[in-house]
């Protein structure tokens, strides 16, 4: 009973929800079962999120455990620190390379975390400039969708089938920008790290 | 037939579409609030958000009482709203099916409490579901239609977080038109004075049994024999993280919980060595096995918030899998106001005045938070305004007391708090945050911003006229990003021997479209005074040196922070990809 999971970790806002519905429904289009569970609400507005999505052959749990993820995609390097626990010895780190401060770090309750990017360097990580990517695909609000991109380097699915499902899932008039989004993620793993 | 993708409440939404509903209504509450934003987009079925869920179960028995099949939905704390309704429906039973869909919070994601649903449903007496997953939501609304008019009796579904928004693959099916059945007049089954109450009472006694005997061999309940060394008595989303912890243990999963399946129980309890229950939030089912003299293995799970597979699996033993050590030292992230929000302009001014806040239920809450640190209560809907005048009536405080409560919170029960403020004489204030919106559950329509469910044009409630009618004296309304202005109507209001109310009427900063160029700031002009900082506004940080920074992604250009700062070393420049995508 081989199930892989993948667990999408951010900032309320930066669009692991959509994120984590492309992925769901690829994994559904290559004929998976599949499960997919997130938060709304209070959680959304600024706090750290989490999105798990799971699929196999039969998928029982929509929560991941410590040390169960396959594929941890962190939208944000503090988050991506955070949710580290989720992530089996061996699996796939893609981090966008953004630091977002909290608020109790913003207005000096709390000293802001140091050497962060070296630490999750020696766990395995493959850095990103997400946003930087999204400019460059022509929309700003597309990072979410580069770094699915990225991880679909090491996802077993077909492009086709993350293009298709990405075309029905963002807005009509963000389609072209959002796929050439998902090319310069998937992209910049094909030409840096993400080659495991 | 091909299935499809959905989360809980998408499932729950076409179960009931499925089960020929004519009306959905009820009051947003997450995790509840998807189920009538998809009912509504089904032809054939007219959905309503309620001002609140006392007015949504009053609607739904309306309809019922009609002789057409609705769906009344809320989440748990709004069931405290409607209970006085459901325990009374309880009584009159039925004419159309009515179901309640009801989905608790465990772990509490965006909830003030963690109450299990079940209790209400054992108070009140009628028949609970309880779906572990997508396509079990869809199946046992359609059930509980058929067991509501079956039984005559209102039904309770129970979501929990993980099942309404959890995802997973379902099996659709056709619409079943229900016609809807003619009125008939029946005082003595729907005119609960005592004389037919008592009468109905007895209804309601021979129903449990009948809703035993049912529940005995339904379908919703089923034993599952694996290894009989252990049996796991479990339900809901629990039941999907036992097959994924213990997947060699026999289990009997529940569906219908309430009213408690006791032979099953008892067969399933005969047929394996050792008996567990798991179950999240309150211990339903264990206190009631254990009542049946039935020893159970102590499991030393957690008594409140979720469990998950390895929970489950390390209370049994199971193998420790090998995992990372946690990164130490990790500053917290709590949910915050977001950029450009209208309610930062009014804690901030508010901060100024020094008052004893009490809060309300609502995006708003987070105001609460350092540096705003802008409320001193938060307990229920509606609850500011009473518990302003509670604060003034005791006596001990001699700074301005001050309520706080959203839009759509002050339709759902702050009118009559404020009713009672007048009544009473009191020289409070209260100030509405009218963001237009019902914000924190996703942008619903309510009474005040005058949208409906459907997205239609709706009358929009006047809340000065409304104000002045219960009797508050004052009514001022304000712009809440106008920072000097706010403060002043608020100090003049606050000193005032009058009942005012202030209302803070700016459109929430999600509500905004038009893309408005951020701001950065001037490093030679920042003198490092830190007065943008106190703001709390999640753009703005300090750099190295203490010099204050925008991150230009972040920056919905409001303009607050400009205001603040005293030596003009805040200004406007071009969109953010122009800086390399906020670096």
């Amino acid at each position: 009973m081989s199930i892989t999971t993948v667990v999408l970790a951010g900032v309320g806002g930066q669009g692991t929800i959509l994120a984590g519905d492309v992925l769901a429904k690829v994994a559904v289009a290559e004929g998976h079962d599949v499960k997919l569970s997130e938060v709304h609400g209070m959680a959304q507005r600024g706090g750290s999120v989490e999105t798990f999505v799971r699929f196999g052959e039969r998928v029982y749990s929509p929560v991941v455990d410590r040390g169960v993820a396959d594929h941890l995609i962190a939208f944000e390097v503090t988050e991506a620190a955070r949710t580290l626990r989720y992530l089996r010895p061996g699996g796939t780190l893609v981090v966008n390379r953004r630091v977002m401060a909290s608020l109790p770090v913003l207005i000096g309750d709390v000293p802001a975390p140091d050497g962060l990017e070296n630490a999750l360097s020696s766990e395995g990580a493959i850095f990103l400039d997400a946003e930087a990517l999204a400019c460059e695909a022509g929309s700003p609000r597309s990072a979410n969708i580069v770094l699915m991109g990225a991880a679909s380097y090491a996802l077993p699915f077909n492009t086709a089938t993350w293009e298709r499902v990405i075309g029905e899932r963002v807005p009509p008039k963000t389609v072209e920008a959002n796929l050439r989004a998902f090319h310069l993620g998937r992209d910049a793993c094909a030409e840096g790290a993400c080659a495991l | 037939m091909a299935r499809t993708l959905m989360s809980g409440n998408e499932a729950v939404a076409r179960g009931a579409w499925e089960a020929g509903v004519a009306i959905g209504v009820g009051y947003p509450g997450t995790p509840s609030t998807e189920v009538l934003e998809n009912l509504v987009k089904y032809d054939g079925v007219r959905c309503e958000w309620a001002p609140n869920e006392k007015v949504a179960a009053e609607v739904a028995g309306g309809v019922s009482l009609g002789g057409a099949r609705t769906l009344v939905t809320m989440k748990h704390v709004g069931l405290n709203v409607a209970a006085d309704v459901l325990y009374t429906q309880s009584y009159t039973g039925v004419t159309g099916g009515l179901v309640y869909l009801v989905a608790d919070d465990p772990g509490m994601h965006s909830s003030q409490n963690e109450q299990d649903t079940r209790n209400h449903a054992v108070g009140s007496r009628v028949p609970l579901l309880e779906p572990s997953d997508s396509q079990e939501a869809l199946e046992f609304v359609k059930r509980a239609f058929e067991l509501s008019e079956r039984f005559d009796v209102p039904v309770i579904v129970r979501m929990t977080t993980r099942v309404s928004h959890g995802k997973g693959l379902v099996e659709q099916g056709e619409r079943h038109e229900v016609p809807v059945r003619a009125y008939e007049r029946d005082v003595r089954k729907n005119v609960m004075m005592p004389g037919n109450a008592r009468l109905r009472q007895g209804h309601v006694n021979a129903r449990e049994v009948d809703l035993m005997t049912y529940g005995a061999a339904a379908e919703e309940n089923r034993i599952e024999y694996r290894d009989t060394s252990l049996g796991v008595i479990t339900s809901g989303i629990a039941y999907q993280y036992v097959r994924e912890g213990l997947p060699e243990a026999s289990t009997l999963k529940l569906g219908l919980t309430v009213p408690f399946p006791e032979s099953l129980i008892l067969e399933f309890v005969s047929k394996v060595e050792r008996v567990v229950v798991i179950e999240e939030l309150d211990p339903y089912l264990s206190l009631r096995v254990r009542a049946l003299g039935i020893e159970l293995v102590e499991h030393g799970l957690p008594r409140s918030g979720e469990l998950s597979p390895r929970l489950i699996a390390e209370a049994f033993g199971g193998d420790e899998l090998p995992v990372r050590d946690e990164v130490q030292g990790l500053p917290p992230r709590p949910p915050l106001l977001c950029p450009g929000c209208p309610h930062r302009g009014l804690f901030y001014s508010l901060g100024k005045v020094r008052a004893v806040v009490t809060g309300d239920i609502g995006c708003y809450t987070l105001g609460s938070l350092a540096p705003l640190s802008g409320m001193d209560s938060c307990v229920c809907m509606g609850a500011s305004i009473g518990m302003a005048h509670g604060v003034d009536l005791a006596g001990s405080v001699n700074r301005p007391i001050v309520a706080v409560i959203g839009d759509s919170t002050f339709a759902h029960s702050g009118i009559t708090g404020l009713l009672h403020m007048a009544y009473a004489g009191s020289t409070g204030t209260v100030v509405i945050l009218d963001n237009r919106t019902t914000a924190m559950t996703g942008h619903q329509g309510n009474p005040v911003n005058g949208v409906f469910i459907d997205g239609s044009a709706a009358p929009e409630l006047d809340l000065e006229v409304l104000s002045r009618a219960v009797g508050a004296a004052s009514v001022r309304t304000v712009d809440p990003h106008e920072l000097d202005a706010t403060l002043a109507v608020l100090r003049e209001e606050t000193a005032a021997e009058h009942l005012s109310v202030i209302i803070s009427k700016a459109p929430c900063a999600l509500l905004i479209k038009e893309e408005r160029d951020p701001y950065a700031v001037d490093e030679e002009l920042c003198t490092k005074c830190g007065a943008c900082i106190r703001l709390g506004c999640p753009a703005i940080s300090r750099d190295e040196s203490g010099r204050a920074v925008i991150d230009t992604v972040t920056c919905v250009g409001c303009g607050q922070c400009v205001q603040v700062c005293r030596f003009d070393a805040i200004v406007r420049v071009g969109p953010s990809c122009d800086f390399g995508g906020g670096r």
